[in-house]
């Protein structure tokens, strides 16, 4: 297919200052088995393509899933229409913004020799693993599946580049739910967090099979806790909550889109301001913040960004001081300061914007038997369940699956309903250790949501777990 | 389009062998998006696409994908027999389904709202005429939306409208803007310059310096949009009867201890009114009307065809609302600052979540244009306050009032596709909303 899109674009390709053709070939798989029934499989082929144009300093894109050389030369007129729209009307002069010239192939890891398994046998584990979780009549709902997804996408521009990456993407997910009277608790496998590149061996043998028995008790555990209690006290969060952290309260406010108020209408604007970079201290000397789109397993990996941009790893944070926002050559030149290979669209009908990436918090020193030694009263929390940030991404309030308290530096009993709540600015401040590689895990998330059309995408964070200084956190309702 | 989807069945149709059955879903859309921001456009685009469901079907065994095609018929059909060779292979290895339900009984429909708009870029033009003074932000859809369902036993349904959405917000400064929208079926010019001066209007509002409150627990008036904000966390499975059944939806105390609301509050699924297809995905025409809270009793929910199977009862279509309605008060609308008196005007909502579901507690944020009213007048903007309050409080004792006069809030959902549902409902007053940051 890509082949004949190919010669057709270097035939059809408007005379303009840029046009550039986004080809995605993606087929997907959804297998899940609900209370250990099988749920419709749900399979997938989405093709389609986006010609974007510059022109007299406006912008257009058009797209399209008809691939034929009609529909890509409807398309191509259509862009065009849209960049002489406008030109002379848009945020900024398209035609100052040097976008890059590159060639080259990106793959997934994993090779011929992955493990490879046929439906039913998807199905036989899914199944095996949701007959562990069965252990007690109080398993009132349990689920377990795989989603597999298979992308290649071609970009080409009339000058010659030329970009192939094939990506594969291996999210198992499992939670069990239960229930007595009108307390029902969750467990999951990480908050569906176990998303990554690669092959099955990431289903196989990324720790989700295995762990139904242990999620189904933990939930029963759960149903017997206390209220995580009230108060400010020290919050250990483990990288299945960390994830979340980073995400909301560290890379949402930096992308650069945000900073320039594209997103003011839906997704909110931010407290960052141009201004800062370089000189706001975000957290403690302990934080360090890396864009790092060149870790070969995690979820959002690439070699370029959507507008062919070479993807480097860069630290947006060192040592607590804020150096660079997320954001591409688009925002890069809008904003005049130096950003990173963010340019993402999640899908051939959405135009790339300024996304996260993987964003990931660098191990430090602690090993999590010593911040838990550190810590005279506080709480450890796991699995993220409840978000919310203010549309600045300041003020947020975050919820878990499960807690356990700290009292005089050693785990003490299982808490229900942790939540935790605090502001951005000065939540990172309260940094107090960091923990090394024996703590560090490897997530991500395909849900990101963001932009007008909206588009949701799949982001990537590895952290260790981190512990806080005296944090407001409270529970449930009763 | 109908004629391509309904031409592409007929082909479906002359393929499926024996025994089996088919059905399918088509999701197509030809939508302009134009992206604004600083009252200039920063991404105007187009995007045509077709996306069709289709399940084989043999017994009770069944196999489903989801493909985009092109649009012509004589290369989709090749496209189509791989799909069906596909799943053909698939069903020998897939156990039956116990919880499949088909729609046997034939009801076609169709629903057309032919095109009176005028080009995007004339749209465009009027907007940048007035918006380019401005610190203007967001969004314009139009175009035509299709959705289309076929299967082997001969029902055929089609819905099919076009219409724009402008939704947008004027800034005054960081985080403080009012929000508008300004959606239908026929652009009408006039209409727009109303609504974009009545926005400038409350811009003089925002200059005033904003008020910040401690937390606490304040008298406040929800706008229609910040109520269908608030109420739009029952979608995440309250109503459902899946999530009734497995004890994880956030009303199961109504259902389980007979908890009930305020009695003002009567809510219901509204397809009749509202903008989405009356019929769904398995080709279940939905009724018309469910009522789900009758003067705040839960009297209903939401029940999907595979639950319905699973539980011997009846489907209505799925288990989510697309057109929700919450009945007119008593409150006029024009006496809601004088009601409210000394409190909060809380226009919009944000990033809304449960901090405890079991009793429906939720959190988040105000937005937009937020004000802090004293003796009955706007004082000023209010900076942005963190909530955390129980729907079953909120809506429950605290509930004071609710306006006569009802809006319909059309849904500007995007995620992959444009969404059709709606929203017709009052705003509300209420005591002690409780903010907590």
């Amino acid at each position: 297919m890509f082949d004949s899109i190919r010669s057709l674009f270097q035939r059809l390709a408007a005379v303009v200052d840029f046009c550039s053709l986004r080809v995605l070939d993606e087929t997907s798989e959804y297998i899940s088995l609900r209370q250990s029934v099988l749920q419709p499989i749900s399979t997938g082929t989405d093709r389609g393509l986006m010609v974007t144009v510059i022109h007299r300093g406006g912008y257009g894109y058009a797209a399209t899933c008809d691939l034929s050389e009609s529909g890509l030369k409807q398309a191509i007129a259509r862009a065009q229409s849209w960049a002489e729209v406008s030109a002379g009307r848009s945020v900024t002069d398209y035609s100052k913004i040097a976008l890059p010239h590159s060639t080259g192939r990106y793959r997934s890891p994993g090779s011929v020799n992955s493990p490879s398994l046929s439906q039913r046998e998807i199905i036989d584990l899914l199944q095996a693993e949701s007959e562990s979780c069965r252990i007690d009549a109080r398993i009132v709902d349990w689920e377990a599946s795989l989603w597999t997804v298979t992308a290649d996408q071609l970009y080409l521009t009339a000058d010659g580049s030329d970009i192939l990456q094939q990506f594969r993407y291996v999210m198992p997910n499992l939670s069990v739910t239960a229930n007595a009277g009108v307390d029902t608790q969750t467990r999951s496998f990480g908050g569906r967090g176990l998303c990554r590149q690669g092959d099955l061996s990431i289903f196989l043998d990324g720790g989700m099979l295995g762990s139904g028995k242990r999620l189904a008790e933990e939930s029963l555990e759960l149903l017997a806790a206390p209220n995580c209690p009230t108060g400010k006290m020290d919050l250990l969060l483990m990288p299945t909550q960390m994830m979340l952290q980073i995400h909301e309260s560290i890379g949402h406010p930096l992308e650069l889109d945000r900073i320039l108020g594209d997103e003011r209408n839906f997704a909110g604007t931010s407290f960052v301001t141009l201004d800062m970079f370089g000189q706001y201290q975000y957290g403690s000397e302990l934080l360090n913040v890396s864009f790092d789109p060149t870790r070969p397993e995690q979820f959002a990996s690439y070699q370029w960004d959507d507008d062919g941009s070479p993807a480097v790893k860069q630290f947006v944070i060192r040592n607590g001081l804020l150096e660079r926002p997320l954001g591409g050559v688009v925002s890069q030149t809008r904003a005049g300061i130096e950003g990173v290979a963010a340019a993402r669209a999640s899908s051939w009908n959405r135009p790339p914007l300024d996304r996260m990436s993987n964003l990931n918090v660098e191990p430090g020193v602690s090993t999590l038997d010593e911040m838990i030694k550190a810590t005279e009263h506080g709480i450890l929390m796991d699995t993220n369940m409840s978000w919310s940030i203010d549309d600045s991404r300041n003020k947020f309030q975050f919820g878990c699956e499960y807690g356990r308290l700290i009292e005089n530096g050693e785990l003490k009993g299982v808490v229900k309903n942790p939540n935790y709540r605090g502001i951005s600015a000065t939540f990172w401040r309260s940094l107090k250790a960091v923990g090394d590689l024996s703590t560090f895990d490897v997530m991500g998330t395909p849900f990101c949501g963001k932009a007008e059309p909206a588009q949701v995408i799949r982001v990537g964070h590895a952290t260790p777990a981190c512990l806080f200084e005296q944090v407001e956190v409270f529970g449930g309702e009763a | 389009m109908q004629a391509y989807f309904y031409g592409l069945a007929d082909y479906l149709q002359s393929r499926i062998r024996g025994s089996e059955q088919f059905k399918c879903w088509l999701s197509a859309e030809d939508s302009d998006f134009v992206r604004f921001n600083r009252g200039a456009i920063r991404q105007p685009g187009h995007v045509h696409q077709i996306y069709l469901s289709f399940s084989l079907i043999e017994g009770r065994r069944h196999a489903s994908s989801t493909t985009t095609l092109g649009g012509h018929l004589d290369s989709d059909s090749v496209m189509v027999d791989r799909i069906l060779d596909k799943l053909r292979k698939q069903l020998p290895d897939l156990p039956e389904d116990p919880h499949l339900l088909i729609a046997t009984e034939v009801n076609s429909t169709e629903h057309i709202v032919a095109s009176r708009l005028p080009a995007t870029s004339v749209i465009v033009d009027e907007v940048l005429a007035l918006a380019q003074s401005y610190d203007f932000v967001g969004i314009l859809f139009a175009g035509p939306l299709y959705r289309g369902f076929a299967n082997s036993y001969g029902q055929r349904n089609w819905h099919q409208i076009d219409n724009f959405n402008l939704d947008w917000s004027l800034y005054q400064n960081r985080d403080k803007a009012v929000k508008t929208a300004y959606a239908g079926f026929e652009w009408d010019s006039e209409a727009f310059r109303e609504k974009f001066h009545a926005a400038v209007a409350q811009l003089e509002l925002l200059k005033r310096e904003p008020v910040t409150i401690k937390p606490g627990a304040y008298r406040a008036y929800l706008t229609p949009t910040a109520l269908s904000e608030f109420i739009g966390m029952l979608n995440w499975g309250g109503f459902s009867e899946k999530s009734l059944r497995t004890k994880q939806s956030s009303l199961r105390r109504m259902r389980d201890e007979g908890l009930q609301l305020n009695p003002m509050l009567t809510l219901s699924e509204n397809t009749a009114d509202g903008l989405a297809p009356a019929f769904q995905s398995d080709g279940f025409i939905k009724p018309e009307r469910v009522t789900l809270l009758d003067h705040g009793r839960l009297v209903n929910s939401m029940i999907s065809p595979r639950t319905a199977k699973e539980y011997g009862i009846a489907t209505n279509g799925s288990e989510t609302i697309d057109s929700l309605d919450v009945a007119a008060g008593e409150l006029p609308s024009s006496q809601v600052l004088a009601e409210l008196d000394t409190g909060i005007f809380v226009s919009n909502l944000h990033y809304l979540n449960f901090s405890d579901r079991a009793y429906c507690r939720i959190t988040g944020m105000t937005r937009f244009a937020t004000f802090w009213v004293e003796s009955g007048e706007i004082k000023a903007a209010l900076n942005v306050m963190r909530f955390d309050d129980s729907l079953f409080r909120i809506l429950g004792e605290n509930l004071l009032g609710l306006t006569r006069e009802r809006e319909l809030l059309i849904g500007n959902e995007s995620y992959g596709e444009r969404g059709t549902s709606s929203a017709r409902l009052p705003g509300a007053l209420v005591k002690d909303f409780t903010f907590v940051l």
